[in-house]
């Protein structure tokens, strides 16, 4: 394709798009799936066809809507309603001249000019919920492609990496190195063939926004990665992505071939000199893989293990080459940022922190979903006017970061989200889980989930995270048994200081982390379960009595 | 070759550019805590024990993978190095049956020696006594997997040296062990040859030869020096232990 037919594919497309009377768009992601927006597809389909309006009223699927707790959703195109918990017994009123004519569709009308919707900002998300993610002409549409083709016709790799620079783009995969320096770091190796990754291998309990992502619009990401390939000087990607994303892995090898298919990836990209191969790469269920060092292991073939850094992957990665390891979100902001310039985006969100950030709201809160907020937003406006609070209850602690992250007590809810601000206040950005939870959680019990999850995702490589984890999920276990004693308390801090400052790789490292933050601000909690303490209680009191 | 001028514990010492802080340590006579490593395999920086503090740097650093530098200082011996090493040991002694008065190791095992280098009176954690199995299928040793500290010596001895890659870990985190081929017995290996090079890298009683019984075992693991020297110098020779 040439860059003149696909600008000639994007009109096409538009005028096709507009000449519809509606596009009933169905949330086809992995939460709305599971609630059978597949039957309600076919459903709508069936009914379009049975009242012959093929040329009028179209069905697609599209990817995450947001609102995950009220699938199935669908979105009706000639006034942009948004409609919830949908079922295929719903296809005639969708179909039909008024929608919200049906009392019983209409009662289950979604505001989107609730807070929920306004106070988020789109950019990674921009086509998720209104593109399918199975038609290329629907990504190029929305202007895909474009940025590619910006970049190999009119910039030079050194200007496309300057034009990350401006951006201020940091790292999402959770700890913020900035972007255009890793990029300036492989870009400057002589060493050939150089690799790009995308690491996809999200595996934070309770995070699903790279999943959303690619199951929503892959083919962004993989122009994100052509893009970088150019500016690196790499020829070949790989996208690892976990086994259990299927339906991620299914889009991606549909996105890929249509891309092939168009040389919009492969050889003489645009019919410039430039090629690029995108293959997928699949993991096997192991957390420890989405470690930079490790995955690369696992791409080789060997046990996903990781290994010292230095040298990092930038100057000896994939087989010992150059390599370029960016996650799905970091890939997904690029073709944004070199269609409408890196100051465009360097003035969304704080001045450190840049853009947004994709959030995956999960736990004690009313709308559990996926979200995308500006850097700097505080932590009181997502969990209140988005996520809409607390159902009954009162909020206790965010969690940011998965296991390796930290809880966020009450009184920092007017915290700045930004990289810099949580991690002051010890937690950290991480890649955008969020776990809220309210009075009724232990905050002990919390840390022993976090660091069972690690002990079981430990790879066995180094002793501290290896034996550590065990030990403290003992210790921890212990405490909420009643059975652990102060000196067991001091063992705890003692290894995950040791954990945190002899571990190999970053999942020993930042292992103790759900300990370290619930310790530092719910320590009467930790206090309250060890054995004797209730009788230390009693004896207080009667030497108060006495 | 370049020449690295650094200092060490106060000492200034110097080693050849690419050399690790190990090497260089040892060579003058500074003695670095370790368990994985053993002079003549690939490091992989596992244990943790050859962790030390580098001035300028806020991580710790693997001695055993970290290569020397002009001016830089090296500290291998202070509180928070000592405290750390000797919990890792503790660790190591609690995570299986390391059980010292019934092991055929005793009195010449390595993880005894750091225990009793580094102070380890008693174990301030709990013993977790797995029950592992002892794999005696193969005719002349046998493993005890509940004295195995996975330093990964022998596989990488089966592996780098040997040329057999027999040996191999299987499961992750404190499930984690050694297995022969495709996870079979060590006796029904095909790809075993026999030649016990993995017995004697061993560092604690995890790798036995059959019919020693306590205190009868003596490792001899001067054929790898042998070995490197003679592929590095095409010379026959006995280098110096290290």
């Amino acid at each position: 394709m040439t860059i003149e037919e696909l600008c000639e594919r994007q009109q096409k497309e538009l005028e096709r798009q507009a000449s519809l009377r509606r596009r009933i768009a169905c949330c086809t992601a992995a939460g709305c799936m599971s609630c059978g927006a597949d039957s309600v597809r076919r459903a709508v389909k069936a009914e379009i066809e049975a009242r012959g309006l093929a040329n009028e009223v179209e069905v697609c699927g599209t990817g995450c809507m947001g609102l995950c707790s009220r699938g199935v959703l669908v979105r009706t195109s000639d006034d942009g309603s948004l409609w919830g918990q949908v079922t295929a017994a719903d296809a005639a009123a969708l179909v039909s001249e008024q929608p919200a004519a049906s009392a019983e569709l209409a009662a289950r009308r979604i505001d989107t000019n609730a807070a929920f919707f306004t106070r988020q900002l789109r950019i990674v998300l921009a086509n998720s919920g209104v593109a399918d993610p199975e038609r290329l002409d629907d990504y190029i549409a929305t202007g895909g492609y474009q940025a590619l083709a910006k970049a190999l016709s009119e910039m030079t790799p050194e200007e496309v990496i300057a034009e990350v620079r401006r951006s201020g783009l940091r790292g999402r995969g959770g700890a913020g190195y900035p972007t255009a320096l890793k990029w300036e770091l492989v870009a400057k190796q002589k060493s050939t063939p150089k690799y790009v990754i995308c690491n996809a291998d999200e595996g934070d309990p309770g995070a699903f926004m790279d999943r959303s992502v690619l199951e929503g619009d892959p083919h962004r990401v993989l122009e994100g990665m052509a893009i970088a390939g150019y500016a690196v000087g790499a020829q070949q990607g790989f996208i690892y992505v976990r086994g259990e994303y299927t339906l991620a892995i299914q889009r991606l090898q549909t996105a890929i071939r249509q891309a092939e298919r168009e040389q919009l990836l492969g050889n003489r990209i645009f019919g410039d000199n430039f090629q690029f191969r995108i293959d997928l790469r699949i993991g096997a269920g192991a957390f420890v893989c989405g470690e930079e060092t490790a995955l690369i292991a696992s791409i080789e073939g060997k046990r996903g293990q990781p290994r010292q850094r230095p040298p990092y992957p930038p100057e000896s990665g994939l087989w010992g080459q150059p390599t370029l390891i960016n996650n799905v979100e970091t890939f997904a902001n690029i073709a944004p940022i070199i269609r409408n310039g890196g100051d465009w985006f360097a003035r969304i969100g704080t001045p450190t922190s840049t853009g947004t950030k994709v959030f995956a709201l999960a736990g004690k809160i009313a709308n559990t979903g996926l979200i995308e907020v500006p850097m700097g937003i505080s932590l009181r406006e997502i969990v209140f006017d988005i996520g809409g609070g607390v159902p009954g209850g009162r909020f206790k602690a965010a969690q940011t970061g998965g296991p390796s992250g930290g809880c966020i007590p009450a009184e920092y809810l007017d915290t700045p989200v930004d990289y810099e601000s949580l991690a002051a206040i010890g937690s950290i950005m991480g890649s955008g889980g969020l776990i809220i939870m309210d009075d009724q959680s232990s905050m002990v019990d919390v840390a022993r989930f976090f660091m069972e999850f690690c002990m079981e995702e430990s790879c066995g490589k180094c002793i501290p995270c290896r034996a550590g984890t065990v030990q403290m999920h003992d210790i921890l276990s212990r405490l909420l048994r009643g059975e652990a004693t102060r000196l067991d308390l001091e063992m705890l801090e003692r290894l995950a200081t040791l954990l945190k400052e002899t571990s190999l790789c970053g999942l020993g490292i930042t292992a103790p982390n759900p300990v370290i933050s619930t310790l530092k601000y719910f320590r009467h909690e930790y206090e309250a379960l060890l054995a004797g303490a209730a009788q230390e209680k009693c004896h207080e009191r009667q030497d108060a009595d006495h | 070759m370049s020449v690295k001028t650094l200092t060490i514990d106060g000492r200034p010492v110097t080693g050849r550019a690419g050399e690790t802080i190990f090497n260089v340590a040892w060579d003058n006579g500074i003695r670095i805590p370790r368990l994985c490593h053993v002079g003549g395999l690939t490091d992989v920086g596992a244990c943790r024990l050859c962790l030390v503090e580098i001035e300028g740097q806020n991580r710790l650093a693997a001695a055993c993978l970290t290569p020397v530098e002009e001016g830089m200082v090296v500290r291998t011996q202070t509180d928070r190095l000592r405290e750390h090493r000797r919990l890792l040991v503790e660790l190591l002694l609690a995570e299986r049956n390391h059980v010292c008065s019934v092991c055929v190791m005793n009195g010449a095992c390595e993880l005894q020696d750091l225990a009793a280098e580094l102070g380890v009176d008693h174990v301030r954690l709990r013993y977790l006594h797995p029950k592992l199995e002892v794999d005696t299928s193969h005719e002349r040793f046998g493993m005890d997997h509940n004295r195995c500290v996975l330093c990964t010596r022998c596989v990488r001895v089966c592996d780098e040296v040997e040329g057999a890659h027999t040996k191999d870990v299987a499961g992750r985190g404190t499930l984690s062990r050694i297995i022969h081929d495709l996870d079979q017995p060590w006796g029904e290996s095909d790809t075993c040859t026999g030649c016990g090079k993995c017995v004697h890298v061993c560092p604690t009683g995890a790798l036995f030869t059959k019919g020693k019984s306590v205190m009868e075992m003596i490792k001899d693991r001067r054929f790898l020096k042998y070995i490197v020297t003679a592929r590095e110098r095409r010379q026959w020779i006995l280098q110096e232990e290290k």
